[in-house]
């Protein structure tokens, strides 16, 4: 995607950042976003297309390079492109019966990182965040607070949250209030 | 200040820790490690509150979580002002600020007690009967009064300065209760390997061997033994040991929440710490150990200051060091408080007499007693007592009757025995069964991953106990996937406490024809006789019981009462206990904190605040915002010196002279995308789409399956298995619902999907004669010419060099355009919007301006002019239902007998021949103002509105019969008098439509 006025492109939480010693909160970079939508039988050809093998099973990602697909359903995916190369075009070649729908600036991601990020996370999402029920590499549709936030663990000490965009405010003050309790303990 | 009942060298506190506190102003000290109850009773206090009902002076019954009397403000500053916490469980600290409650003018001499002299008036049901007449008065008169007088605390008067955490967390093994059988059972499940979380409500666990003297574990004194059992699970990875918390309810699939006290008990606590913090656990297993809670011994007057549970004398004297008089009596059915009367025999305290309601008592606690001196007086009970703020001599009878003789005490220590816990497995939905030979409720048939172990499962004896923990804790784990090896640990135990015996009910001093006040239930003022009269009175049920006396209704539900009025009514009715059945079990176990629950839920975490990408833009031009749901709208953008009906009369006419913009971005989208898309549109809504063709757009109206408007919204057909759909700002999640509820319900053959981009696009809507003039400049890539994209069209392209999707629709009834933008880029391209628009003299507007202007032109708002009972022939668009169409949501209900008969209310307008009366929304329509009240109503005012473009006020109205009402006179009654309206059409302005393309 050209962004000739990409320099006034104004992210929901651009200047935002929250860092004590136990846990940092800050907005991630902008980046491509498809929400994907296939049947079984297509999810071969939509993988080839993208690049990256569709997961098929509950809380699991796949990633090739700065690409990752994320599983949020059976027939659901959102797929992530950090490098900001585009995937419509290539998906728009697919025969197969598919969904792909550019959703880059519905969501806005948020980084929490640190060794108390997991107990952050959970002041408000109630998923077992332990590494052997939620480990490096995870992901889940699930609630922060009042909230639904896609998790995704990028490391044992760093999550992903995708929210909606008017969210991003809650998501960020629910993390940083928070951060204040599991730092103080 | 020296604490004249604090004896040297006994408990477990360090004299050196000196803390000071104060209670009713007075200066007192303490120890480090007291509660206010110790430290209170240290200094020889006992009457620290008056009751609910009959202002009775009260002391200290336990010292601990069930104290139904202790009840004390706790003041730390002008905000921060705690009423109604349990002297019992409050820790010092240095500076404590302590009062007592529900007394004037003072403590001692309290006016209120005046009730108890009038008692015969308050007995039980007296409200339900008494206040019966007039009606009105119980609202204006007797039920503030009555709350005035009976009551608690007083609720603090200023915003609470405190913050409250939460946490979810999950483990495999969640162990209720720091007594000996949970910390066992913690250890045997922790060793495996399992995640533990063991919680207790103390600050330091050991449960009863807080107070048992007698209980030696692994060759240690049983509290050491307690504190070094925690040490090893503290130094463990596996094990999260949650101290000062209590486990308070028990819900679906093993969720335990759990209140932890974080800084109560602290001086000056750090400013980041929460003050208190909510756990919701998630356990594979529950290990309930939640002990034992003693019983007191029901007798006339046995709720004078002084008379206290043996356990919890035993308790300020083994642990805190503290007498709880210099001349104690016990009054017992039951072993365990023979040993509350040989540890202060041992300390050095006078105990008088023993007198045990059994005939025959016989075991380990009897013999001590008996080795000490101390008088037995058994087959006798205590019938009454002397003193009034403080008990002075209990009064003891054979029980067969006789002389009653007065032994002298300043103290008195009952116990009727105990009651396991059950409440927690109770309320896991588990069935309590009745042992009678124990006279207690005991863990039936559980409904959950649960098992009780310990005192609250009924097993008294220390070696079962040890065994059944320790299976318990290897059991758990293991059915929470932990492979568990061979060996478990080993613990050597030797016990010379005895729990036998007990009794439930009322004692010979409280029988049916005795005077003095028995209490079954000091929080709420029950006595044994309000229990009686409840039954004669024709209640049966313990249920009816409870709320007829209230009985366990107070704040400590009925910890020390339940079974004792049980047993009364059970008595009084001639059935067995467990056939008048025992009351409910209902979280929370122990009173929580609102500041707990709401924890994170208030301020900017109370509810999300929605803004739209442009919002700062707004913001910074002074618009008043108004709340649509979740979101923040801008309603209207005054300038200097505007009030808002002066800025929203200049926005509406600068947009039909002009032009206007407006930030729809709020408006909820689904991207529709698959070869069925059309055919999946043609199904949800009332109107044609297959024919639709790429490029244009359509008005579409959605139904429930009743026939009734359920939303409404443009859709953009953008390529052949593409469409754009629009929905009302408010019904963006529930139409997403309802759309794939159907799609995955009724019609999973479609080969479709359905994806809300509410958030990707930003929208901005530029309205107006000069709307084309001012995107022109701005647009790439697609022309903008009337032929080439007229009204209802929607393109792809480019604006300020970003991708847009460029509608050309309308809301206002002008030539119009929503151009959607990536939501990063829509304030960047409403700034180059709004530098054209400046060009052209238009104008920024607002959501009020947009309700006028789309009410000039009749468009409705559904949700406003409709509310789930409009059809769409009511509402005026019959144009909008496909007629040949074979079927859509709502084509049956559509048909339905009452949808299609005559007399329905239809959608009309409204004029006010004065020109200048502005309706009010709401308002009620009749045909004869002069018709007797109540007067037959027939339809109400749904929008209205002073319409600056029309030069008089417009309102849309729901009228039966409206649409054959043209014409007509109708009257809005209001209570300065009587409007009279015309029934009009429903378009205001432009009545042909030509702005549209002009």
């Amino acid at each position: 995607m050209a962004e000739p006025i990409g320099t006034l492109r104004r992210p929901a939480l651009s200047d935002k950042r929250a860092a004590r010693d136990t846990v940092s909160i800050k907005a991630a970079d902008p980046c491509l976003r498809v929400a994907l939508r296939a049947p079984r039988e297509s999810v071969a050809a939509v993988s080839t297309a993208l690049g990256v093998a569709l997961p098929s099973r509950p809380k699991m990602s796949g990633s090739d390079g700065a690409r990752s697909a994320l599983w949020l359903g059976p027939d659901e995916w959102l797929v992530l492109d950090q490098a900001g190369n585009e995937m419509l075009p290539a998906l728009a070649k697919v025969d197969a019966f598919h969904s792909a729908v550019d959703v880059s600036h519905r969501n806005v991601g948020i980084i929490v990182s640190g060794r108390g990020a997991a107990d952050v996370i959970n002041a408000g999402c109630p998923q077992d965040l332990s590494l052997t029920a939620f480990h490096v590499g995870a992901c889940s549709r699930t609630l922060l607070g009042k909230i639904e936030i896609v998790l995704w663990r990028i490391a044992e000490d760093e999550f992903r949250i995708e929210c909606w965009r008017s969210f991003a405010d809650y998501a960020d003050s629910l993390l940083r209030v928070a951060a204040r309790d599991v730092s103080s303990s | 200040m020296s604490a004249p009942y604090r004896i040297a060298g006994k408990g477990r506190l360090t004299p050196a820790r000196a803390v000071r506190f104060t209670f009713d102003g007075k200066h007192y000290a303490g120890l480090e490690g007291d509660t206010l109850a110790s430290a209170l009773l240290a200094n020889g206090v006992h009457l620290v509150g008056r009751s609910f009902k009959y202002h009775r002076p009260r002391g200290f019954l336990s010292a601990g979580a069930e104290e139904p009397n202790a009840l004390v403000g706790v003041h730390r500053d002008a905000a921060r002002k705690t009423p109604n916490v349990r002297a019992t469980v409050q820790e010092l600290y240095d500076g404590l600020e302590a009062v007592s409650q529900n007394r004037w003018p003072s403590l001692a001499l309290d006016v209120g007690a005046i009730n108890d002299l009038a008692s015969p008036l308050f007995s039980a049901g007296f409200y339900y009967k008494t206040f019966m007449w007039p009606k009105a008065a119980w609202k204006r008169f007797y039920e503030p009064n009555i709350r005035a007088a009976a009551g608690l605390g007083v609720a603090p008067d200023q915003a609470d300065p405190d913050h409250y955490a939460a946490r979810y967390a999950h483990c495999d093994v969640l162990i209720v209760g720091g007594g000996v059988a949970g910390l066992t059972a913690a250890l045997a499940a922790a060793e495996t390997g399992a995640r533990i979380m063991l919680v207790d409500e103390q600050a330091e666990p050991a449960g009863a061997l807080r107070y048992e003297s007698g209980t030696r574990i692994d060759g240690q004194d049983g509290w050491d033994w307690a504190q070094a059992a925690v040490q090893t699970l503290r130094g463990m990875d596996n094990v999260h040991l949650l101290t000062r918390t209590t486990a308070f309810g028990y819900y679906t699939q093993n969720m335990v929440a759990l209140s932890e006290r974080v800084t109560e008990h602290l001086a000056e606590p750090q400013q980041d710490l929460p003050r208190e913090r909510l756990w919701q656990v998630r356990a594979k297993r529950v290990i309930l150990a939640t002990g034992a809670i003693e019983r007191h011994m029901v007798f006339a007057n046995n709720d004078r200051p002084g008379i206290m549970l043996a356990s919890a004398g035993r308790s300020y004297l083994n642990h805190h060091g503290v007498a709880v008089g210099r001349r104690v009596g016990i009054y017992t059915a039951n072993d365990s408080a023979y040993h509350a009367a040989v540890d202060l025999k041992q300390a050095g305290v006078d105990v008088p007499a023993i007198v045990d309601l059994r005939d025959n008592p016989q075991g380990p606690g009897v013999d001590a007693a008996r080795a000490l001196g101390i008088p037995i007086h058994a087959g006798r009970a205590v019938v009454g007592v002397a003193g009034r703020q403080r008990v002075t001599a209990m009064n003891v009878q054979a029980k067969g009757g006789g002389a009653v003789n007065p032994i002298p005490v300043d103290a008195l220590l009952t116990s009727a025995g105990w009651t396991p816990s059950v409440h927690l497995f109770s309320q896991s939905r588990g069935k309590v069964a009745y042992d009678d030979a124990g006279k207690r409720f005991l863990p039936g048939v559980g409904a959950q991953d649960c098992v009780s172990i310990g005192a609250c499962n009924g097993t008294d004896d220390l070696d079962d106990l040890l065994s059944e923990a320790i299976k318990a804790g290897r059991e758990a784990a293991k059915a929470a996937g932990i492979a568990t090896g061979r060996a478990g640990p080993k613990l050597k135990a030797t016990s010379s406490e005895s729990w036998s015996g007990g009794m439930i009910g009322a004692g010979p001093g409280a029988d049916a024809d005795s005077k003095g006040k028995a209490f079954v239930d000091f929080q709420n003022d029950v006595t044994a006789k309000d229990i009686r009269q409840a039954v004669r009175e024709g209640m049966q049920s313990i249920e009816h019981v409870k709320r007829f006396t209230t009985n366990g209704m107070a704040t400590d539900q009925g910890k020390t009462s339940n079974l004792h009025g049980l047993a009364i009514a059970a008595e009084m009715l001639g059935k067995a206990v467990p056939a008048v059945g025992l009351t409910t079990f209902r979280a929370p176990y122990t009173p929580v904190t609102f500041g707990a629950l709401a924890n994170y839920s208030r301020g900017d975490q109370f509810d999300p605040t929605r803004r739209t990408a442009i919002h700062p833009w707004a913001e910074a031009k002074g618009a008043v915002f108004e709340d649509v749901g979740q979101w923040k709208r801008a309603r209207y953008f005054p300038r200097a010196g505007e009030d808002m009906f002066a800025a929203v009369n200049r926005e509406c006419r600068t947009v039909r002279e002009a032009a206007g913009l407006f930030d729809a971005s709020t408006l909820g989208k689904i991207e529709v995308v698959g070869p069925d898309a059309a055919s999946f549109m043609e199904l949800l809504y009332t109107n044609p789409w297959q024919k639709l063709e790429p490029g244009r757009c359509r008005y579409g109206i959605m139904l429930r399956e009743d026939g009734f408007i359920y939303d409404d919204g443009v859709v953009g057909r953008l390529a052949p298995d593409r469409s754009h759909v629009t929905t009302t700002t408010g019904g963006a999640a529930r139409v997403l619902n309802h759309m794939e509820d159907y799609l995955q319900t009724e019609f999973p053959h479609l080969k479709v999907y359905l994806t809300s981009v509410s958030e990707q696009w930003a929208v901005i809507a530029v309205q107006g004669p000069k709307s084309r003039e001012i995107i022109a400049p701005l647009v790439e890539g697609i022309d903008l010419s009337d032929a080439a994209m007229p009204h209802m069209s929607v393109r792809e392209g480019k604006i300020c060099g970003v991708p847009t999707r460029l509608f050309r629709m309308s809301f206002t009834g002008e030539r119009g355009f929503e151009v959607n933008v990536p939501a990063d880029y829509g304030q960047a391209v409403w700034e180059a919007l709004w530098a054209e628009a400046e060009k052209h003299g238009a104008c920024a507007y607002g959501t009020e301006a947009m309700h006028v202007l789309r009410a000039e032109k009749g468009y409705i708002i559904v949700g406003q002019d409709t509310d789930g009972t409009a059809t769409a022939s009511d509402v005026g668009l019959d144009w909008a239902v496909g007629k040949k169409k074979a079927d859509f949501v709502g084509k049956r209900g559509m048909a339905r007998p009452d949808l299609v008969a005559a007399g329905r209310k239809q959608l009309v307008g409204l004029r006010s021949p004065d020109g200048k009366t502005v309706l009010e929304e709401g308002a009620h329509l009749v045909a004869d103002p002069n018709q007797k009240v109540p007067m037959t109503m027939i339809g109400h005012v749904t929008s209205s509105y002073w319409s600056e473009n029309c030069g008089h006020p417009i309102a849309l109205a729901m009228v039966v019969d409206g649409h054959n009402r043209m014409g007509e006179k109708l009257f809005v009654p209001m209570p300065n008098g009587t409007i009279e309206v015309e029934v009009t059409g429903t378009v205001f302005f432009d009545e042909t439509g030509e702005r549209l393309h002009g």
